[in-house]
């Protein structure tokens, strides 16, 4: 929770023997009559990139909201790193190092990167203070923040500038990167390009294989079939609360998985 | 992208950043200018009793324009602190015929302030209001109502040594209360800049929800402000009722709208979650200067209402065309990358 952001995540293991970063057994997740999430299985390897796929009402963002904490499974168990644990609250699941980007990016356009990164978990001090009378470090934040940028290559001009003077593709790229520097285990990312142009998206699908590389588990829910090819290790396709398939997303098989998405009736 | 395309991206660029910055430094840029212009057209402005005079007279307003300041950070406004001015001054009076000292008069109108901010800070977060408008409309009311019930509708003449000297008296000819103004914004600037509470308050102004779920705790900090903004109608108690020697309910009429159009005319986004200290302070030695101004001129005092109305609706819309050039901003940014 409390870890700089320049601090790099460890690095995933890889390969076999390493448990799943998350795993979700037998998911359960009912609206009054509505069966949102029936029996769903996920797992999510550290350093790997899943693409959750779906259309909508599919379930998927039952699913990340469950994983994240603002909703409780009715039955099913979630499991980190080969642990069961219970997300009770979002700050529970970002405490067990699972952060989310929502669409709409929680961003604070009035405050600049590191003051982004940083809201409601300012470093400060001293200790004896009530936190909320603390005084900021905000060298030590402009570093780390500086730092986060440059490893993760997010191009901004102007570090200093309030996050609202900022592109779509730039704003996503900070929420992103707060992300990462708080989530020792799961990234989750809601449509992180639906909102951007191409060279914007580039950018961010890069941002997105970099986390990977550092070893983050990433989970992406996207439309954008190209973009999902092109950076996902493997697809999962929910269907109406049921996962219809798991595969590797390829150009090739790509007509398979729409079709496995929009529910193809043979 | 092509080198068209990326010197179509700078050439929108330049001048963009130049407006921006233009609209953010312009208060600040007015206030010498109107200094300047107000010495050319009489020699009387520009002396050290005037000028003592107009910090005096702005020193009430500054006070007020830094709490309302807090609050506008938060998306809110407080309509009620003209009234929590005379409630205090009243409850003062009253202490002081009780209790002739002056440590419990201070502290009885700054606690009072204090008190009709917790109740507008905890109607509104409690009561789960769309907006504090209508919390602090109520407050308006019933703290000058109760303010004239108590005081008989009479004002009490005499107030406490210590009082008279911050609120009337003077150094030279830099007036007391000029010190005060100055201690109050240097405790805000601290809070707002270098403490986790500021930085919270412009977090829930900039998003309450994203405030919200990283886990800020955004009531609190709305309560926060609507307190700190009656501490500060008490301490702006203090400043009018040593000057004038008197606990009166009509102080502070008005005082509201010219907190609000200080907050505004200095630069402050009405918007919420934009301006700093430095722009309460501007805004309410320009609306003191203006006002002094055309005392020295001779204009026609009702014309000071028109003058400053014209100047608020200036300001509104300069922060109206911020928003405007921001978002050309973030399109030639992202045309840029």
């Amino acid at each position: 929770m409390t870890s700089a952001p320049g601090e790099p995540a460890p690095r995933g293991v890889g390969g076999p023997v390493a448990p799943p970063a998350l795993a979700v057994r037998a998911a359960t997740k009912r609206f009054g009559a509505v069966v949102a999430l029936d029996g769903v299985d996920l797992e999510v390897r550290p350093g790997e990139v899943l693409a959750l796929l779906g259309d909508n009402g599919a379930g998927k963002s039952t699913l990340i909201k469950c994983v994240s904490g603002v909703h409780r499974l009715d039955s099913g168990s979630i499991e980190m790193g080969g642990v069961p644990v219970t997300m009770g609250s979002p700050t529970a699941a970002r405490a067990l190092g699972i952060e989310t980007v929502y669409q709409d990016l929680a961003l604070f356009d009035n405050l600049d990167p590191a003051a982004n990164f940083y809201a409601g978990r300012e470093l400060a001090g001293p200790r004896w203070l009530p936190p909320g009378l603390r005084v900021l470090r905000r060298r030590e934040m402009a570093r780390a923040s500086a730092e986060l940028l440059t490893r993760l290559q997010v191009g901004i001009a102007d570090a200093r500038a309030p996050v609202g003077l900022m592109s779509g593709g730039q704003r996503q790229a900070i929420a992103v990167a707060r992300a990462a520097a708080f989530a020792s285990k799961v990234v989750i990312l809601d449509e992180p390009t639906a909102a951007l142009g191409l060279r914007e998206s580039r950018r961010v699908l890069d941002l997105i294989l970099r986390l990977r590389d550092e070893g983050h588990a990433v989970i992406v829910v996207s439309h954008a079939m190209d973009h999902v090819i092109e950076v996902a290790d493997r697809a999962a396709v929910l269907r109406r609360g049921r996962k219809v398939g798991e595969m590797t997303p390829t150009p090739d098989n790509r007509q398979g998985i729409v079709s496995l998405i929009v529910g193809g009736e043979a | 992208m092509t080198a068209d395309a990326r010197s179509l991206g700078r050439l929108s660029h330049q001048p963009l950043r130049l407006a921006l910055l233009a609209i953010r430094l312009g208060p600040a840029l007015m206030l010498p200018a109107l200094i300047l212009i107000m010495s050319v057209l009489t020699p009387a402005f520009l002396t050290t009793l005037n000028l003592g005079n107009v910090l005096a007279q702005s020193a009430v307003i500054a006070v007020l324009a830094i709490g309302q300041l807090l609050v506008i950070l938060t998306r809110g406004i407080d309509l009620s602190v003209g009234s929590t001015l005379a409630l205090a001054s009243v409850v003062g009076a009253l202490v002081y015929s009780a209790v002739p000292s002056g440590p419990a008069v201070i502290l009885a109108m700054l606690a009072t302030g204090m008190a009709v901010g917790a109740v507008n800070g905890m109607g509104y977060v409690l009561g789960r209001l769309p907006h504090p408008f209508i919390v602090t409309l109520a407050t308006l009311s019933a703290a000058r109502g109760l303010a004239l019930w108590l005081s008989g509708g009479q004002p009490a003449q005499g107030m406490p040594e210590v009082i008279q000297s911050v609120g009337g008296g003077s150094a030279g000819w830099l007036p007391y209360s000029a010190f005060l103004v100055a201690a109050v914004a240097l405790a805000v600037t601290v809070l707002l800049t270098r403490v986790v509470w500021g930085r919270w308050i412009y977090a829930v102004g900039g998003n309450p929800e994203g405030a919200r779920r990283t886990a800020i705790p955004v009531n609190r900090v709305l309560i926060s402000v609507y307190v700190l903004s009656g501490l500060a109608a008490g301490i702006a108690a203090f400043i009018t009722s040593g000057r004038l020697n008197a606990g009166s309910p009509t102080f502070g009429d008005l005082a509201e709208l010219d907190s609000i159009a200080a907050v505004v005319i200095g630069g402050a986004s009405f918007l919420g979650g934009r301006g700093n200290v430095g722009n309460a302070l501007v805004g309410a030695l320009m609306i003191g200067i203006i006002r002094n101004g055309m005392n020295l001129l001779d204009v026609d005092a009702f014309l000071q209402p028109i003058v400053i109305g014209v100047v608020i609706v200036a300001a509104v819309e300069a922060d109206v065309i911020r928003g405007r050039l921001e978002s050309r901003f973030r399109v030639a940014q992202a045309a840029r990358s």
